[in-house]
């Protein structure tokens, strides 16, 4: 039985997520720091 | 003077502990600062678990090359329900103190862990079918894992069902309090039950039945994965707060000019 379709879909989706969380993480809080910056400086 | 002594008499003295460093603003001073530390770290160390475990670690003698899969699955697996524990945490503290900061730690923990548990899942079902020959048997370990994934899912369902975010966060709570009993539930799953899903093969306690060559890259990977959890989770209340605070100040903007 071939066996990387296996194994590279686990760290595919593993390292998607984590990718995918980490960049709408960052985006998240870049966004949050820079609308609370021109918040406070009105 | 009167209102201090009361509040201090009804909050006690661990609450009164708790209530000083679960100020969110406090909570910002310390943990920013932090932040781009963790995020390097955790990108370093998890990046070196997964390369090791995916290049050069050695193969299992009976499971050959799929037990790489390991090196995701477990780190995922143990993240999930550390995650959901200290949801539960932030749940009791929450019904029992009423900290604002543990009412947006849980909001923004519930959707990460989801998302670990999710990785669990589907490296565990790519993992069963070349051992087990399916991708997905009602096994006690198995339904336990997919289980804590919905008590995720409802969690984050519950915290947005309601028009007031209050009432939001202590159902949401209780949920996660009540769900706390999964936890136990999955970890001894494979003691109690005849399981398709081995049983545990690292033990802190009476030594880990895993060869050192397969543990070092399950641990470094293991420990990027919490450093992960832990950078992802810290921003995104980082990020919550700093829209509350900017929405808080936009309102009151408002009702100056109004």
């Amino acid at each position: 039985m071939n066996l990387a379709p296996f194994i590279d879909g686990s760290y595919g989706v593993t390292v998607l997520f984590l990718a995918g969380i980490g960049a709408l993480t960052f985006a998240r809080y870049r966004r949050a720091l820079r609308r609370l910056r021109a918040v406070e400086t009105r | 003077m009167k209102d201090t002594a009361l509040l201090a008499a009804r909050v006690g003295k661990t609450g009164s502990w708790l209530h000083r460093f679960a100020n969110p603003g406090r909570f910002l001073r310390l943990v920013q600062p932090a932040l781009p530390w963790l995020a390097v770290l955790s990108l370093v160390v998890t990046v070196t678990g997964i390369v090791w475990g995916y290049e050069f670690a050695p193969a299992d003698w009976q499971q050959g090359a799929a037990s790489r899969i390991m090196y995701v699955h477990v780190p995922a697996a143990w993240v999930s329900m550390a995650g959901y524990a200290t949801l539960a945490v932030c749940s009791f503290f929450s019904i029992v103190w009423r900290h604002p900061l543990a009412d947006l730690a849980a909001e923004e923990i519930g959707p990460v862990g989801a998302g670990f548990t999710f990785v669990c899942l589907v490296s565990g079902s790519l993992w069963g079918k070349p051992e087990w020959g399916a991708y997905w048997v009602w096994d006690a370990r198995l339904t336990s894992v997919l289980i804590l994934f919905f008590l995720y899912l409802g969690h984050i369902a519950l915290i947005r069902a309601f028009d007031n975010p209050a009432h939001g966060h202590r159902a949401a709570a209780i949920l996660a309090l009540v769900g706390a009993i999964n936890l136990p539930i999955i970890v001894f799953s494979v003691q109690w039950w005849n399981t398709l899903h081995q049983g545990n093969s690292i033990s802190f306690g009476s030594g880990s039945k895993i060869y050192i060559t397969m543990l070092y890259p399950l641990i470094i990977s293991s420990l990027g994965f919490y450093l992960c959890f832990v950078t992802i989770v810290g921003a995104r209340i980082c990020a919550a707060i700093m829209e509350r605070r900017a929405r808080g100040l936009l309102l009151a903007a408002a009702e100056r000019n109004s």
